[in-house]
């Protein structure tokens, strides 16, 4: 293989590019992204970047001596429309292409947006650096009153860190209890706690039925939230995270099945050998089906797998994710290993499940599945240690 | 033992004097395989792995987690949150996430107690100095 054109340059691609060089190749290595940003890590967003604590360099994926050690060819700030994988070509968005015959898609997604809220004022979305100078922007300004709609992972982050910053905000899921899809009830009950107790207000099972808003300027300001029961909420900031779309419309016409992300194989390698997909934008088949996984820990360890079957020209790897994951909210570190399911049993191992505690998911053959842990990570990473095993990670990320 | 102790506790006293060593903890407080915080303007972190112990910035250079939270492999620790492996001896990250190395500290164990130097970083780790030091022959 003599090119290989990393579409992508977050965390996926940017990891992809280093396990390739990491596993031999030595010829042409592309990364291409459409953000002009210098590739930079997405988690501190909506954490210690929002709240002012960290700043652009603080992001970095990439330094000057990564570029020159990878040797990497960076053509930041130009989208790629389509992938003519026979004939080996990405056409790019200024017109221009790449000839390749090794492609790693890691395009990520992007925000599902409120209806009615494009072009309203005070209306955020977080994912990319420029959304998040917006709302540190509109955060920043004089005590905003900040609705979140979705209490995911990244709405979770978001009204702690604005309630870190002193300011009133309301917390709102369709769901009767966000998370409990993921991490069962007895642990989401315990993080939905976790916002009510530090002055978030939290209203859960309650749908946006519309944004009202003002005049302002050229255009028009958010002035709140009507709920599905006829609640309005005051509102000078709007920040929703209710999920992301896979960017796949590039690749229509590529041949590459695409159906909620590109689909690949249990090695991260489509349909076609010479190309295969890493981070929010892979669907790949595991266990009991296909699944993407949208978070920083699988981005890593996909690109390894990727980097591996791409260069050997099959699927001479499996992924295996650790389904490891983190998120800080109010001072305080959510951490999970392992792949919970709902019908699981959760037991407490030590500390307090209204404070600090660690937990233990079990089938029902008494094997462990996942181990959890809230604002305890020395217990957590032993519980991890001695319930999931871990010995000879660093042996893994090691070079020799 | 307790014919060298007096002996030792005095050359440490020395260190204290000559070096700038401080004393941190005794040996005995820090769990085998584990780390222990010291809090102060620049926290550090001590493990011990066997009868060494290693000094390094408690701030992982990736996300600022504490290191000291963190779980040892051999003579590696590995950041409780995003799973870079720092060396104990030159403080070095083995890969990404992380890639800038943590300073590390000239530490040395005599008579049971703790002692680094947190003025200046290490120039190259002390497991020697470490081990003598306990011998009583430094």
């Amino acid at each position: 293989m003599r090119t290989i054109a990393v579409v992508g340059a977050s965390v996926a691609g940017t990891r992809a590019a280093r396990s390739l060089r990491d596993a031999g190749f030595d010829g042409r290595l592309v990364l291409v992204g459409d953000d002009d940003r210098t590739p930079y890590d997405r988690p501190p967003l909506s954490k210690g970047f929002l709240a002012g604590t960290q700043d652009e360099a603080d992001l970095a994926l990439l330094d000057t001596d990564d570029e020159a050690e990878l040797a990497l060819e960076l053509r930041l700030g130009v989208r790629v429309e389509r992938l003519d994988a026979h004939a080996g070509r990405l056409r790019l968005a200024d017109a221009r292409e790449i000839a390749a015959d090794g492609v790693v898609v890691a395009t990520g997604g992007r925000p599902r947006l409120l209806p009615g809220g494009e072009g309203v004022e005070g209306v955020h979305v977080l994912r990319t650096l420029d959304d998040a100078v917006a709302l540190r922007a509109a955060v920043a300004g004089s005590s905003p009153r900040v609705v979140v709609v979705g209490a995911g992972f990244l709405g979770a982050e978001v009204a702690s860190t604005c309630r870190g910053m002193g300011l009133g905000v309301t917390l709102l899921d369709a769901s009767a209890l966000p998370l409990a899809p993921l991490l069962g009830e007895r642990i989401a009950r315990s993080c939905a706690a976790l916002h009510a107790a530090h002055g978030t207000d939290v209203r859960h099972g309650r749908a946006v039925a519309r944004l009202h808003t003002a005049a302002s300027g050229r255009g028009t300001h958010v002035t709140g939230v009507e709920l599905d029961d006829g609640t309005v909420l005051p509102a000078d900031v709007v920040v929703t995270g209710v999920g992301i779309v896979p960017n796949t419309e590039w690749l229509e016409g590529s041949g590459l099945r695409l159906r909620d992300g590109v689909h690949t194989d249990a090695g991260m390698v489509t349909d076609l050998p010479a190309v295969v997909a890493v981070g929010d934008v892979a669907r790949y088949r595991g266990a009991g089906g296909t699944r993407r996984h949208e978070h920083w820990t699988s981005a890593g360890e996909q690109a390894a797998v990727a980097a591996t079957n791409l260069l050997a020209g099959h699927t001479a790897a499996a992924f295996r994710p650790s389904g490891y994951f983190w998120s800080d909210q109010y001072g305080r570190t959510l951490q999970l290993a392992g792949h919970p399911r709902t019908e699981d049993r959760v037991e407490i191992v030590d500390g307090d499940p209204d404070d600090r505690f660690t937990a233990r998911y079990t089938d029902a053959t008494g094997t462990t599945t996942a181990v959890f842990g809230l604002g305890s990570p020395r217990a957590f990473g032993r519980l991890r240690r001695t319930e999931l095993g871990r010995a000879g990670a660093v042996r893994a990320t090691q070079p020799a | 033992m307790s014919g060298a102790t007096s002996d030792v506790a005095t050359r440490a006293d020395h260190f204290s004097l000559e070096r700038d060593m401080i004393r941190l903890c005794d040996i005995d407080e820090i769990p085998e395989g584990e780390g222990v915080r010291f809090p102060g303007p620049g926290p550090v972190a001590v493990f011990r792995a066997g009868d060494e112990v290693f000094v390094l910035d408690d701030a992982c250079s990736h996300q600022g987690a504490s290191l000291s939270d963190g779980y040892l492999e051999g003579c590696w620790v590995e950041c409780p949150l995003h799973e870079a492996f720092f060396s104990l001896h030159t403080g070095e990250p083995s890969g990404p996430p992380a890639k800038r190395p943590v300073r590390t500290y000239t530490a040395m164990v005599a008579d049971g107690v703790v002692w680094a130097d947190l003025e200046q970083a290490a120039a190259a780790h002390v497991d020697t100095v470490t081990r003598d030091a306990q011998r009583g022959v430094a």
